[in-house]
């Protein structure tokens, strides 16, 4: 690695530390876990810490995907390339089910198919796998119920989520003990911010996924959103123009969900200067989000992550 | 419908790099129903831009009741990210919240007022640096408020901010802040607590806030809350020996074994001597392996993998010391306790005790329960739901600790109901207890006496460890002569 490498600053090194003692704790205390891998920024912060954690031993647990068919295409060369220069055990799943019944963002609307295509896949993938715990990438800073949302997260057998009936978690232990069925999911980086997160991916040199970066890309606006256009299955509709526009995506998922943002921004730096002066959050651009207030809770509740 | 269009002009400040990279300052607030919290928390967010535009639109859409139309949004609902938290109209369950002024970045715990989630509280404290206390200036101090300020203390917070908050509805009374503001400060006191700042403030309209509330409040010559905030100190665990209590063992290849865990306490180098506990075999640390590098030293909070220069049993559980400041070892603690269960705590049942890595099984032994409203500690055999005490705890197997008010990390621990595996109370060590059982005996040597000049003795009963046993601790003073002569008859 890069010896030279300047050392971390104490708020990262703190975020660090604590990412690195879950990951232990959960790796040590289940007998199955996973990490869930999404490929993202976030994802790629996840991957990142778990080598670092049991280094020099290699990760002990599998990778998941939980794969759409729906993602960017670019998201998938990236995972691909991932697995062979980290050597890492990845279990891609798609719902067979949705695939049959064709299921798509265009045709079910955004709320169906993430719940078919997402939630319901994700709950095949865990059960598939009888993994009793699921490392997560996701952020208290993201949205309101993620907020409340513990570290190590109880899951009942269906993997609901009640949020009114937490364990407490105090001080940095953590309680592990769950029944047969029963699992947890485990969020390392609970205490992140956006900013962190970035400031982390450039200090440590993390890649990620080229769409993050600003470049003249084809989009069409849809629904006050700008959808990739790069896929064939994405149909412009009667008076949709296609346009070359010089844009970033902020965070990445299902290409029909995801709007992307029009910036200038062509390196990690610049992408921090435009967060820190940024006046709209990083969700804003996911569907999902916008159906209705509580809407994710009430995914969470569900078992999506 | 776009609400905030005035403020979404407004440029988030640049931030000063150097400063912003310190760790983040950790507090939380506690306050009555009606003490205006959202509204302070909320203030705090929008007053350093951590709401953003569409939060605040998706705001303006499921929003009933704007705040006396200052053109703001409802804070609570900003705050309340569950369902029925917004449809009681009340928070629930214990917050986070992120947001940075120029000079540093801060992690808010946002608890519930309510009585009955006491609960939350010292979940949200056992963490915190700070605790800010806030009181309506119409009402003062509350019974509530000695409540917070109790169980903020008993989590092992040490600085106060007291928010006297709504000062514009007593017209910037000046008098009434300091007579709220020398009330609590004798309360603080007598929890043993001497760093408090008082700000008078009106969350609602901004003033001392992010702001100053110089206008209305010219008498005011102290900080905001946030210049107050970015000034305050962060506990550290470095004040006791080294401990790495192990969570794995890493065992790659026939060539290396490494023992993975966090720095608890202290700080660690190659060529150090360590005991490892409970075996009490000793070894020297050889390298500290990093994913980076190989280091030179790591100290308390790094996340490290230790390699020593001998072969020796170590296992999940166990921890690695100081040779020559090793924690206390032993049958019996003495612990106080926050019991976070509706069934509470009982004497007859045997827990799960988790305490860093290491989790045994513990009977608790009830002896008194705090009764929050006057402060004293009234004998007790069971701990009911939010109910604070002190207890023996008796283990099977050797248990490791260092008192709470030396070591967060290593005198902190949860208890598990077996049957549930539910998390049924949060514990702090006092110290190690000689009785077993409970059962102080007579002819047990469980007592010290001293004699000491008064002078020492008064800087003594000023540290945290004493302040911490105060109530096991009985103080006479007398002659030096009259000193000796009790002594002698003690032989």
């Amino acid at each position: 690695m890069s010896e030279t490498k300047p050392p971390l600053d104490p708020n990262l090194k703190a975020l660090e530390s604590e990412a690195i003692h879950i990951f232990r704790e959960v790796a040590a205390e289940f007998e199955r876990p996973v990490m869930l891998y999404s490929v993202g920024k976030d994802s790629s912060v996840l991957l990142h810490l778990a080598r670092k954690a049991f280094y020099p031993g290699k990760i002990p647990f599998p990778l998941l995907h939980i794969d759409t068919g729906w993602k960017f295409a670019e998201m998938i060369a990236f995972r691909d390339h991932m697995v062979e220069q980290f050597d890492l055990d990845l279990v891609a799943h798609t719902n067979a089910r949705g695939v049959l019944e064709n299921v798509s963002p265009f045709t079910h609307g955004s709320s169906v198919y993430t719940n078919i295509m997402k939630t319901e896949a994700l709950r095949q993938g865990l059960d598939a796998g009888q993994y009793d715990a699921a490392f997560g990438g996701a952020r208290r800073d993201e949205e309101a119920s993620r907020a409340k949302e513990r570290i190590y997260s109880f899951r009942t057998p269906d993997h609901r989520w009640d949020p009114r009936n937490q364990r407490p978690e105090l001080w940095s232990v953590y309680n592990g003990m769950i029944k047969k069925g029963e699992s947890v999911r485990a969020f390392p980086l609970s205490n992140w911010t956006e900013v962190d997160i970035w400031r982390y991916i450039k200090a440590e040199n993390i890649p990620i996924v080229p769409l993050y970066f600003a470049a003249r890309r084809p989009v069409v606006e849809r629904d006050g959103m700008l959808i990739l256009a790069e896929d064939k299955r994405l149909k412009p509709l009667p008076g949709e123009v296609v346009q070359q526009q010089m844009i970033r995506f902020r965070t990445l998922g299902c290409f029909p969900l995801t709007g992307a943002i029009r910036s200038e921004a062509t390196t990690l730096d610049e992408i921090i200067d435009e967060l820190e002066t940024a006046t709209v959050s990083e969700r804003q651009g996911r569907a999902i989000d916008r159906d209705e207030a509580g809407s994710m809770e009430k995914k969470k509740r569900e078992g999506y992550f | 419908m776009n609400i905030n269009a005035e403020v979404v002009e407004q440029a988030k400040p640049a931030i000063d790099a150097d400063t912003r990279n310190a760790r983040p300052l950790r507090l939380i607030t506690c306050g009555s129903v009606d003490d205006g919290k959202s509204t302070l928390i909320g203030r705090l967010l929008w007053d350093t831009k951590a709401v953003k535009e569409d939060q605040a639109d998706a705001l303006a859409r499921d929003n009933r009741n704007q705040q006396n139309g200052l053109g703001l949004p409802d804070f609570a609902l900003l705050l309340d990210g569950l369902q029925a938290e917004r449809e009681q109209g009340i928070t629930i369950d214990v917050a986070y919240r992120y947001f940075s002024s120029e000079k540093r970045s801060f992690i808010v715990a946002d608890t519930p007022g309510h009585e009955q989630y006491t609960r939350n509280m010292a979940t949200g404290a056992s963490t915190a640096d700070l605790a800010i206390l806030l009181v309506d200036a119409r009402t003062g101090i509350l019974e509530q408020t000695r409540r917070h300020a109790t169980i903020a203390t008993l989590m092992g917070i040490r600085q106060f901010v007291l928010a006297v908050n709504k000062i514009d509805l007593i017209d910037y009374d000046r008098l009434r802040f300091d007579e709220i503001a020398t009330q609590f400060r004798q309360l603080a006191l007598s929890l043993g607590v001497t760093d408090v700042t008082a700000i008078p403030m009106s969350a609602l309209l901004g003033e001392n806030v992010v702001y100053s509330g110089k206008t209305n409040m010219p008498w005011y010559v102290g900080k905001s809350l946030v210049e107050v905030l970015e000034l305050a100190t962060q506990r550290s665990a470095q004040t006791v020996g080294f401990r790495l209590p192990v969570q794995r063992v890493s065992r790659p290849n026939e060539g290396f074994r490494g023992y993975q865990g966090t720095v608890a306490g202290g700080s660690v180098k190659p060529g150090d001597s360590v005991v490892i506990l409970p075996s009490g075999t000793v070894a020297n640390v050889k390298q500290i392996v990093t994913f980076d590098l190989v280091r030179n030293a790591a100290v308390a909070g790094d996340a490290i993998t230790l390699v020593l220069d001998r072969p020796v049993d170590i296992a999940r559980g166990d921890m690695i010391a100081s040779i020559d400041a090793a924690p206390a070892s032993g049958l019996s603690f003495e612990a106080k306790l926050v019991a976070l269960a509706p069934d509470g705590v009982s004497a007859q049942k045997r827990y799960w005790l988790k305490s860093s890595s290491r989790r045994q099984r513990v009977r608790v032994n009830p002896k008194t329960l705090l009764d929050l409203k006057s402060g004293q500690w009234n004998d007790a055999d069971a701990l009911p739901l939010n109910g604070i005490g002190t207890v023996q705890l008796a283990f099977d197997e050797e248990a490791l600790f260092d008192p709470y008010e030396t070591n967060r990390n290593t005198g902190a621990f949860i208890l598990i109901d077996p049957d549930t595996n539910n998390t049924v109370a949060g514990g702090m060590i006092v110290a190690r207890s000689a009785a077993v059982d409970g059962l102080s005996s007579d002819d047990g040597l469980d007592q010290t006496l001293l004699s000491l000049p008064s002078d020492l003795a008064k800087k003594l009963m000023q540290s945290d460890v004493f302040k911490a046993m105060r109530e096991q601790i009985e103080i006479r003073h007398t002659s030096a002569n009259r000193a000796s002569s009790i002594l002698r008859e003690l032989d």
